[in-house]
């Protein structure tokens, strides 16, 4: 199944058949040593019982597997991960887009606002979560106080919805300076022309946005919505271990979390490698996805 | 992909870890958790042994806190590559026992050096925790702690309350939160840190009741809780109402709650002796009681069990380092050593010659309080339900109670659901893990 572009590149053939594989050897070595052999040991890993030294085991083939998919508390991690990646996702594009655009406005010191708005994404996720924790804290955190005088009972430690409003904010306030980035950029290249034609036609700011803007900063949002999926799935392990540890009860519990817990806090290494296996899958199966069908169906520019 | 390079993370730090010299002498790794003036501590003492002898040579190792030191000693241990000394908290002593080809009992390296082990120069309550049921010891207590009642006495003096006479048991706490929180001396009544060991493990011992059949899972075998009987659940169904208006105020579930306390929140505390040290720098005007027990309870207070952590040997070494282990054990049990460990470290002295030396030093006299955890886990024999509480896999199974006292401190549960549903899924995590 060869599509357009590989028919018409003309194929480049080493005039040596051994230097190619040289060359990319080392690559491949990296690959095996820091992919291929730590998922082969998980994918063995997961179908051993094991005791935590590894003294006893005993090769149970798909029960680790059968076991943790019948566990309520694994299917309410996926619950919250749904939740808490969709809620994140979303969050952080849409604060990002909103502060792109009054950022594209300011006349002066436009760099300025621009460097200011992409520093937070150099902050290291556990560091974005304490900060956040300590504003949040219900004895010590400024903006809990601030609730607390508003009325609102602040209680991350005991209210689930509001441990996960607190890990939604601080793990999308460190993606929105990396959202921001891209919607600049994206925004430049939307063509002046054309919103100043519509303003000439009498196309309000809002109406102009909707209209023009948005749908061609469509690919950027596209892209950025599936950046942003991916690290709320897989990079946000940080950030859950600094602010709320999976509580309270198992409220904040993402899937990774709980690999780590089960794994590492709790020593069942047979579930926590069985569920690392499904997170290898669910991976996969989001790279196929966007190698599939959104590289091809968004056009770029 | 993080989760990937795991392994191979440790299987690096593995081999960065198995330099051993070309010493003469005989080294011995000691895996550590400890940070701060506890570190120092272990420094001391190891250069003072290094010191004191020319055969062997003590190389503490600091491996992170408490969960992060015991993986990377079973990581070590999987592959093949085990410090000597491994320093592992209460909560995994279990997971040690269980291994039981993985480690060597203290008492075995001792009386393999030549030595014996004297069980009456030490702590009972201490030794009885590390020990086998047949007495066996182990693990050697290295840091141990108590848990205590702190009380800030500006607040009491504000809410009308005898500063110089703490609640000793729950109904009396009970009442002076309420009375602290409707006075309006404090924002809130009482708080308190790890309430799974306070409030399950060392309430069930204090109080003289089961916490699990097994004697507490000390004799192994197939282990049921036993946390939702009457007096846990009247005791809980108090803190759960008291948390309603704020009187009892949660703050996580390890030692978060200690913030509040510090902050002038709460007028009443319940933490371990090891915390003493953050209170007193605080500056706080604050005094200390022994930990309350329950008025129904027949023959309360009974002991405490002690917190902390012990030193684990592993199994498969050399005579050589064996022979070392043990020289640095006796050193360890030395009085003057105890001392030093005891007075600045806060954690209990592991002999009875050392409590009696700081005893007349005149330590507890200008430092009043310090002696309270002692006195709390000696004052009478552990029976068999206040020997300890011991799991293959106790860190989950705590993790399952204060997942269940989120929900029922939330107002979702009442105590009588959250102990039941901490029981079920207690037992079944714990039939699985011994289903190994």
């Amino acid at each position: 199944m060869l599509d357009e572009e590989t028919k018409l590149t003309p194929r480049v053939v080493f005039p040596n058949k051994v230097l190619p594989y040289l060359l990319v050897a080392p690559q491949l070595a990296i690959t095996l040593v820091f992919f291929y052999w730590p998922a082969g040991q998980a994918l063995y890993q997961s179908m051993l019982r094991q005791d935590p030294f590894g003294l006893k085991s005993k090769f149970v083939w798909f029960a680790n597997f059968r076991k943790v998919l019948a566990d309520p508390a694994y299917l309410n991690s996926i619950k919250v991960t749904v939740a808490f990646s969709l809620a994140t996702a979303i969050v952080a594009m849409a604060v990002a887009l909103l502060l792109a655009v009054m950022a594209e406005k300011v006349v002066r010191g436009k760099a300025l606002y621009r460097t200011l708005m992409i520093w937070p994404y150099a902050v290291a996720p556990a560091i974005a979560g304490m900060l956040w924790l300590f504003l949040f804290n219900p004895s010590i955190g400024s903006l809990s106080y601030v609730l607390r005088s508003l009325g609102i009972a602040w209680d991350p430690l005991l209210n689930g919805s509001h441990a996960m409003i607190l890990l939604v904010s601080a793990a999308a306030w460190k993606q929105i300076s990396y959202n921001f980035l891209f919607f600049v950029a994206g925004l430049q290249a939307v063509p002046k022309t054309l919103i100043e034609a519509a303003a000439i036609d009498g196309a309000r700011e809002t109406k102009r946005f909707w209209t023009i803007i948005f749908p061609l900063l469509a690919p950027t949002t596209f892209f950025l919505l599936v950046v942003n999926t991916v690290y709320a799935l897989f990079d946000t392990f940080g950030i859950v271990h600094a602010v709320t540890g999976g509580g309270p009860g198992k409220t904040t519990e993402t899937l990774v979390y709980k690999v780590y817990n089960d794994g590492f806090v709790n020593l069942i290494l047979g579930d926590s490698a069985a569920q690392s296996v499904i997170l290898m899958v669910i991976v996969i199966a989001l790279t196929a996805i966007q190698f599939r069908y959104v590289e091809r169906k968004v056009h770029y520019g | 992909m993080k989760l990937f390079g795991f392994a191979a993370g440790v299987a690096a730090t593995l081999t960065l870890l198995s330099t051993t010299s070309a010493f003469a002498v005989t080294q011995i790794s000691w895996w550590h958790a400890m940070t701060g003036a506890n570190a120092e501590v272990v420094d001391k003492i190891s250069k003072d042994f290094n010191a004191s002898q020319s055969d062997y040579q003590i190389v503490p190792v600091f491996k992170g806190t408490y969960p992060e030191t015991l993986n990377a000693g079973i990581a070590a241990f999987r592959a093949g590559q085990a410090p000597d000394i491994l320093q592992v908290f209460d909560v995994g002593t279990g997971v040690m026992m269980a291994a039981e080809s993985a480690i060597k009992p203290v008492a075995e390296v001792l009386t393999g050096a030549g030595m014996t082990f004297e069980k009456s120069q030490y702590l009972p309550g201490i030794v009885g925790y590390y020990s086998k049921p047949d007495g066996t010891m182990l693990s050697f207590p290295y840091n141990s702690s108590s848990p205590i009642l702190y009380y800030n006495k500006d607040i009491f003096q504000k809410a009308g309350l005898d500063v110089n006479n703490p609640p000793k048991t729950w109904n009396e706490v009970w009442e002076a939160a309420k009375k602290i929180k409707a006075s309006g001396a404090a924002p809130c009544g009482y708080t308190s840190t790890w309430l799974t060991w306070i409030h399950l493990e060392n309430f069930a011992a204090w109080n003289n009741v089961s916490w699990a059949t097994q004697q507490n899972g000390l004799a192994g075998g197939d282990v049921e809780l036993k946390i939702n009987a009457p007096i846990f659940v009247n005791h809980f169904q108090a803190l759960a109402d008291l948390a309603k208006d704020g009187t009892f105020k949660y703050g996580g579930r390890t030692s978060e709650a200690k913030q509040i306390f510090l902050a002038g929140e709460c007028g009443i505390f319940t933490e371990s002796s090891g915390g003493l040290g953050d209170i007193v720098k605080s500056g706080m005007n604050y005094g200390i009681g022994q930990l309350p027990y329950d008025s129904d309870a027949k023959g309360a207070p009974q002991n405490t069990t002690p917190g902390g952590a012990s030193l684990w040997v592993f199994s498969g070494k050399s005579d050589a380092e064996y022979k070392g282990v043990a020289a640095f054990f006796a050193y360890l049990s030395k009085t003057e050593v105890q001392e030093y460990l005891h007075q600045k470290s806060g954690y209990l002295p592991v002999t009875l010659a050392a409590y009696e030396a700081t005893k007349k030093s005149g330590f507890y006299d200008k430092n009043p309080g310090r002696e309270t955890p002692i006195l709390q886990m000696t004052g009478k024999a552990p029976t068999e339900n206040s020997k300890g509480v011991r799991l293959p896999n106790l860190p989950q199974v705590r993790d399952i109670q204060n997942e269940e006292f989120e929900k029922m401190l939330a107002g979702q549960e009442t105590a009588q659901q959250a102990l039941d549903n901490a029981v079920s899924r207690g037992n079944a995590a714990i039939k699985d893990a011994l289903g190994n």
